[in-house]
């Protein structure tokens, strides 16, 4: 493997870690609001969260583009802020990761929330915790399954990020240039032994982090259960 | 159920038949020259009746796809080298290649005003877009053009690469680049208000862009596909071709 695909497999595992820990920051209270809600908001909220699961990244793709611009208000905000433009920007990659892999993350949690957490928070509320107490010394150690689940098919989701990056990246080596880009780069110009190297890692990896996730869960259902 | 298949089939063959006359070709173009195509598919089906069916892509692109496999009639790429090598196997037809335009490169800026050379050199320039030099001859051009009119290491942080000469296009036209090289062809293509300014660089500056088409196998018998490439060489289609940004070999 060449020097240029292990800088391409260090970005995209980058961009994944990164992108996994904002959206455990967005995710969760998103996910607790969405577990407590009763609101005639939640199935809207719901359904926005759900979007990029149906939508084709090229709308996404689309729309990032002309949000990214210089001159419209978040792209020209941006460029105000670090002068420099979120397009073809790992901060831009980073943008279009929370929202590909949104519901990856708060679906998961609220599921966990929902079945696991809701009767405990009601127990400690009523044993005078405050919210934010019983939130994280009891709701939050009673979805770790969820925490696990969410967080690692995050970042699984997000190492296979491909139609975005493509539409907004800019194919930059060291700043846009992940995996998937670069295996669809070596498979047009025929580099069919560079696209098996790079394939094989990323089918390794996906395959062992599904497996630690599938067997993790197993074990906690026995556990529980 | 069995019956109404029965029907079907028998009915669209007899469409297909009633349609002989006219065929239908699937056009594999390089990016660049979609927007051409596009004008010309129109004067060509008016005249003779038969139907284009237009796939675009980076010149690299289209060629790995025909290698492995994907039903095309005809071939218009964007450099010599990819339908000569196809001319050198079994997938295209011996003979069949010729040069039906010179491509010409510009930098284009929507908003800019006498854009020139200097352009390249201001401090406060930040992103140019250009073509994928690996994949589409435009970026090859393009690439060569930089490195002679500029110091190659500190520019090279202000290149994005668009898969082919339509995406690096369409980084500019969103405004998400400032500048980009970019096929004349393309500029041409919008509504004159929408041009803004360009700068040719003298052809010399670069490799020649020959674009070369090549009848594949697929459409050896096509009557559209053969049809459609003598319609490319005809001295009226090539006066609209140097009006439509190309040059003629």
């Amino acid at each position: 493997m060449i020097f240029e695909d292990l800088t391409a497999l260090f970005l995209t595992i980058q961009l994944a870690l990164v992108a996994t820990m904002v959206l455990f920051l967005i995710g969760t209270p998103l996910a607790w609001w969405l577990a407590q809600s009763r609101s005639t908001l939640k199935p809207i909220v719901e359904t926005i969260v759900a979007l990029p699961l149906v939508l084709p990244p090229t709308v996404l793709g689309f729309y990032l583009l002309i949000l990214f611009n210089p001159n419209a208000p978040l792209g020209g905000f941006w460029v105000q802020l670090t002068g420099e433009t979120l397009t073809f920007s790992f901060a831009g990659l980073v943008v279009a990761s929370i929202l590909y892999s949104l519901p990856f993350m708060v679906q998961p949690l609220q599921t966990a929330f929902e079945s696991n957490a809701r009767q405990s928070m009601e127990l400690a509320a009523m044993l005078r915790a405050s919210p934010l107490d019983a939130f994280f010394n009891v709701a939050v150690p009673a979805s770790v399954r969820g925490f696990i689940t969410a967080g690692v098919l995050t970042f699984a989701h997000t190492l296979g990020e491909f139609g975005i990056v493509l539409m907004v990246g800019g194919n930059i080596p060291g700043e846009t240039r992940v995996v998937s880009i670069a295996i669809y780069e070596h498979v047009e110009t025929l580099r069919y032994g560079q696209a098996h190297a790079l394939s094989l890692v990323l089918l390794a990896m996906a395959f062992v982090i599904l497996l630690l996730v599938y067997r993790f869960n197993r074990r906690a259902a026995i556990h529980v259960g | 159920m069995r019956t109404f298949i029965c029907l079907a089939l028998f009915f669209f063959g007899a469409v297909e038949a009633g349609r002989a006359a006219a065929e239908t070709a699937t056009v594999a173009v390089a990016r660049n020259f979609e927007p051409a195509l596009r004008t010309l598919a129109e004067q060509f089906q008016a005249e003779t009746g038969h139907r284009l069916k237009i796939s675009s892509g980076s010149t690299g692109k289209l060629y790995a796809q025909i290698v492995n496999g994907a039903p095309f009639d005809v071939f218009l790429a964007a450099d010599q080298a990819r339908p000569a090598a196809l001319e050198s196997t079994s997938l295209a037809v011996q003979d069949s290649r010729f040069t039906y335009a010179l491509g010409r490169l510009v930098l284009w800026q929507p908003d800019g005003d006498r854009l020139n050379a200097d352009a390249l050199h201001e401090s406060d320039l930040k992103t140019v877009s250009m073509a994928n030099p690996d994949l589409a001859p435009y970026g090859a051009a393009s690439q060569k053009l930089i490195s002679d009119l500029t110091e190659n290491n500190t520019f090279s942080a202000r290149i994005v690469l668009g898969e082919d000469v339509g995406q690096a296009f369409a980084f500019v036209r969103t405004g998400n680049a400032e500048m980009g090289f970019v096929a004349k062809s393309q500029v041409l293509s919008l509504p004159l208000s929408e041009q803004g300014s360009f700068w040719e660089p003298n052809p010399t500056l670069y490799p020649p862009i020959y674009q070369d088409a090549i009848l594949l196998n697929g459409g050896s018998e096509n009557e559209a596909a053969i049809a459609f490439l003598a319609f490319l060489r005809q001295p009226g289609t090539q006066q609209r071709l140097r009006e439509l940004g190309y040059n003629s070999p």
